[in-house]
């Protein structure tokens, strides 16, 4: 076991953990911050992405020990209050079905237009190839991508 | 306001809704714990200083909001936003008036609280819309007490009650509280459809702001004071049972509480299909968090050992079966094998019309093509994982179930408990596609609560999710056409079968449409569990069935929509047989909608279409699928179905629902396998099982619905099965060789050279 002090969300956040923990589970079970999702645990689904110094990273194989005093953005900090471009696109597009990896594809999403402000439709899928989405609400998430990248253009 | 009577006297009504999904029981103590704050973060919505319960599904705050109980489980299809609208709609408030919460499973209120069969919308219709039109009669009912005036003068809706002559009026909520307190109506006045304010317009996921922004919602989410962490290890392959362990050195892991076995159905437990497992013992570890219990699991020495054949009796609604898992580990291409010596063997008659031997002996062509699917798991995203918080005289349970009353025997009996004493309720699921109608995990997680005499949350590894079973079978069909000179169909027949079970439905079309016809089926045991897999059966026979009439269509030089509908047209004018399941006029209504919406027949250079039409779970699609090669690879650039599936209660989240069907149809049929070696699944993560992804789904998807008024007839997965035949079929158009063997990509020629 080891101390960490990590910056999520724009908060210092203190946990005792062993250091070859997934950052995944340090969000999830020490910090209660629930809406970086399992998959797969080996990088292949996307669902537990967050940014990290404002890349998209995949938080199922991130030991908290190679995070430094990077920043870390869940989904639960992308914005105060839900409205984020790409948050306001989901929901004006209604892409979820079940709505688990949603977290993930929308953290995707929002490291792909802060990068590209106006992706191309290939863009976008080589972007959001890593996050599977089960239900297949595909269609949906690109339409929702390019209406975030035109609200914010 | 012309309305509907629909005779319901008082106790018909509580008899005939205590069995299609209703109930008016007053006072009903769960929504009296039903506190405000679940809706906390709708801020905009003052919430009320006291609610009324006016039956099961709804209560009326003093302001007027509403609560509604969405009984279902909610797996993606919708039916947290949907079913509530229902209630909504004939109660006549302002949908933004609406506060919906996830009911729990409570028998005496609901029925079929399941999320199977593609019959959530389509078993509660009427108790819904009672529910609703109840309420709003009884609110009236105080209103004409409150002003002395007649009933029928009054007027309900959007919220306020009114009499004109006299000039009164009121909101839903000052008279909520008189209204709990009147008779439950004898009968109750439905709305005609041209009334619907709600039903039939597109609203908006009630749960997608939590969505988006990372709430709890899911059963993996949940969190409780003093909760410990379970994981389980199973055996590594079917065939193999539990024989020792040493878990010395896993127990001395930080973190880690205990390590023990448990034994989740005694012998002679009479248990139902969806309380089925392939592995009856396994060993659980028990820690702090998730990480701990998953690395400790590494460390724990199993042996395992093989076991002997084994029957299972089991019983599935109502009926007693025999289920036999032989020994032995098997492998897929022993399965293969085996499964074409069934093949080449006459099978079990099912169904037989006319002379089908003769029709083929004088037929002048005959077309034969045989088919085959791998078994598949669910792989929803949130792997299994339930709450348990199981005391000496009661059991909680919270999670993602889809089946949460046909699990409470199980875990009752495990825990030694009465029905009464063990309550469970449904998260939000991370998809649902049939896995967990089979909730032995919910059991499990209620042992190792027994046994640890605290608040416990299993969670299976996605390893563990997929290695587990409970997989869509291996089926395989055979189909022979018999032509005549003029090149007319003259004998049809189906030879289907699959490892456990036949995806055959002998009185589905053709059948009908024919006057030889004959169906036969075949098995093969195995000791690989499986389960209903979206649309189950039909979610292979579909494909197989339409690019076979897609070929024949070819053989006899028509076009493939004019073949079915001259098909169909046939079974609709003189039908063949009595026992046919299908409604041949919706079956060609669907076609003749998805030829108009397509642009059939006005074919684009470059572009290769595909056509695909079937009925199951009581609905009706009809898809084109459209590919464009680019650099010899085949991209889907549209889809478009046109869909059956009566009244659509919201357009926009039905869509959504159809365009997922397309979507993992194309994904299943061209990608995804579970094979085996020694018994062993060879595929138990996303690197070795391939899921379509964003690049390989259609470029876009066009959804029609058939507008006829019928009362809705399910969604969930029709959609799904057909267009896997649409696809092989545009695949032919693109690539001029024809796909027989899921999953697509695998199914090259052989090498030649």
């Amino acid at each position: 076991m080891a101390k960490f002090s990590l910056n999520i969300n724009g908060k210092t956040q203190e946990v005792d953990v062993d250091p070859n923990t997934p950052m995944l589970w340090v969000l999830r079970d020490h910090l209660k911050l629930v809406g970086t999702k399992y998959g797969c645990g080996i990088s292949q689904c996307g669902s537990c992405t967050i940014h990290l110094s404002g890349i998209a990273v995949r938080a199922c194989m991130l030991t908290v020990s190679a995070v430094g005093n990077q920043e870390v953005t869940t989904i639960e900090g992308l914005s105060e209050n839900g409205d984020h471009p790409v948050q306001k696109a989901w929901l004006e597009v209604d892409v979820p079905q079940c709505g688990y990896c949603q977290a993930g594809q929308i953290m995707t999403a929002a490291a792909l237009l802060e990068k590209n402000p106006n992706p191309s439709d290939s863009e976008i899928e080589m972007a959001m190839n890593g996050n599977i989405c089960r239900c297949g609400t595909y269609v949906r998430i690109k339409k929702a991508v390019k209406m975030a990248a035109n609200s914010e253009s | 306001m012309k309305t509907i009577k629909t005779k319901f006297g008082r106790r018909a009504f509580i008899k005939n809704t205590s069995l299609a999904g209703g109930g008016l029981v007053l006072g009903f103590s769960f929504l009296n714990s039903c506190k405000p704050e679940q809706a906390k973060e709708m801020a905009v919505r003052e919430m009320p200083k006291e609610w009324f319960e006016i039956n099961g599904y709804l209560k009326i705050g003093d302001n007027g909001l509403v609560t509604i109980m969405s009984p279902n489980p909610e797996i993606g299809q919708n039916v947290k936003t949907s079913m509530p609208m229902i209630v909504a709609d004939e109660l006549e408030i302002n949908w933004e008036q609406v506060i919906v919460e996830q009911a729990p499973l409570n028998t005496n209120l609901y029925s079929w609280q399941v999320a199977g069969g593609s019959r959530s919308i389509s078993s509660s219709w009427q108790a819904l819309r009672m529910a609703g039109a109840t309420a709003r009669h009884m609110l009236k009912e105080a209103a004409a007490k409150a002003w002395q005036v007649p009933v029928d003068e009054i007027t309900a809706v959007a919220g306020i009650i009114s009499h004109e002559a006299s000039g009164n009026s009121a909101g839903y909520g000052e008279m909520a509280s008189a209204a709990s307190l009147m008779e439950v109506p004898e009968e109750v006045e439905l709305k005609e459809r041209s009334e619907f304010s709600i039903i039939g317009t597109s609203r908006k996921n009630v749960d997608g702001k939590k969505i988006v922004t990372g709430q709890p919602l899911f059963g993996l989410d949940v969190q409780r004071e003093g909760m410990l962490i379970a994981t389980l290890a199973h055996p590594p392959a079917f065939g193999m049972k539990l024989k020792s362990f040493d878990a010395d050195s896993a127990k001395q892991m930080p973190g880690i509480r205990d390590v023990f076995s448990i034994k989740l159905y005694e012998d002679d437990f009479k248990r139902s299909a969806f309380h089925h497992t392939a592995f009856n013992e396994v060993v659980v570890v028990l820690g702090e968090t998730t990480w701990q219990v998953m690395q400790a699991k590494k460390n724990i020495k199993i042996e395992w050992e093989k076991a002997s054949d084994v029957t299972v009796g089991m019983t599935m609604f109502g009926n007693d079966m025999n289920v036999n898992h032989p020994a032995g580990l098997e492998n897929t291409a022993t399965h293969r094998s085996k499964m074409e010596e069934l093949k080449a063997r006459n099978g079990r008659i099912v169904r037989k019309d006319g002379n089908p031997d003769d029709a083929f002996k004088n037929a002048a062509k005959i077309i034969e093509r045989s088919y085959s699917c791998p078994f598949l798991a669910h792989n929803t995203m949130e792997p299994m994982n339930f709450f348990a918080n199981v005391t000496e005289n009661h059991a909680e349970l919270l999670g993602p179930t889809q089946t949460p009353e046909w699990m409470e025997p199980a875990i009752a009996e495990l825990l030694g408990l009465p029905l009464e004493n063990i309550d469970i309720m449904m998260t939000r699921q991370g998809g649902g596609f049939g896995r967990r109608l089979y909730g032995h995990f919910m059991v499990e997680a209620a042992a190792i609560s027994q046994k640890a005499k605290a608040p416990v949350k299993l969670v299976y590894s996605r390893e563990d999710d997929m290695s587990q079973g409970t997989y869509r079978p291996s089926y395989s069909a055979t189909y022979r056409a018999a032509l005549d000179a003029e090149n007319n169909l003259t004998a049809f027949h189906i030879k289907a079968g699959g490892i456990p079970e036949s995806p055959l439905f002998a009185n589905r079309f053709p059948a009908g449409a024919l006057d030889n016809y004959l169906a036969e089926d075949w098995t093969i045991e195995s000791n690989i569990t499986t389960g209903a897999f979206r649309a189950p059966r039909s979610n292979f026979i579909a494909g197989a069935e339409q690019s076979f009439l897609d070929e024949v269509a070819e053989a006899a030089g028509k076009d493939p929509i004019e073949f079915r509908l001259d098909l169909l047209k046939r079974a609709q004018e003189n039908p063949v047989g009595e026992t046919n399941d299908y409604d041949a006029s919706r079956y060609a209504g669907v076609l003749e909608l998805v030829r108009e919406k397509s642009n059939w027949g006005s074919d684009k250079s470059g572009m290769h279409r595909g056509v695909s039409a079937y009925f199951c779970h009581n609905s009706y699609v009809a898809q084109v699928l459209d590919i464009e090669m680019n650099n010899d690879q085949p991209i889907v650039q549209k889809v478009t179905s046109a869909i059956d599936c009566g009244i659509v209660v919201n357009p926009d989240a039905a869509t959504n629902l159809a365009e997922g069907g397309v979507v993992d149809g194309i994904g299943h049929a061209m990608y995804s396998a579970i094979t085996f070696k020694d018994g062993a699944p060879e595929q138990n993560n996303y690197d070795k099982y391939r899921l379509i992804r964003h690049s390989e789904a259609p470029k876009s998807i066009e959804t029609h619905f058939v507008d006829n008024g019928i009362d809705p007839t399910g969604l969930g997965e029709p959609p799904f099965p057909p267009i896997m035949g649409a696809l092989a079929n545009a695949l032919y158009k693109a690539t001029g060789r024809r796909h027989y063997h899921q999953p697509f990509i695998l199914d090259k020629p052989p090498l030649v050279g």
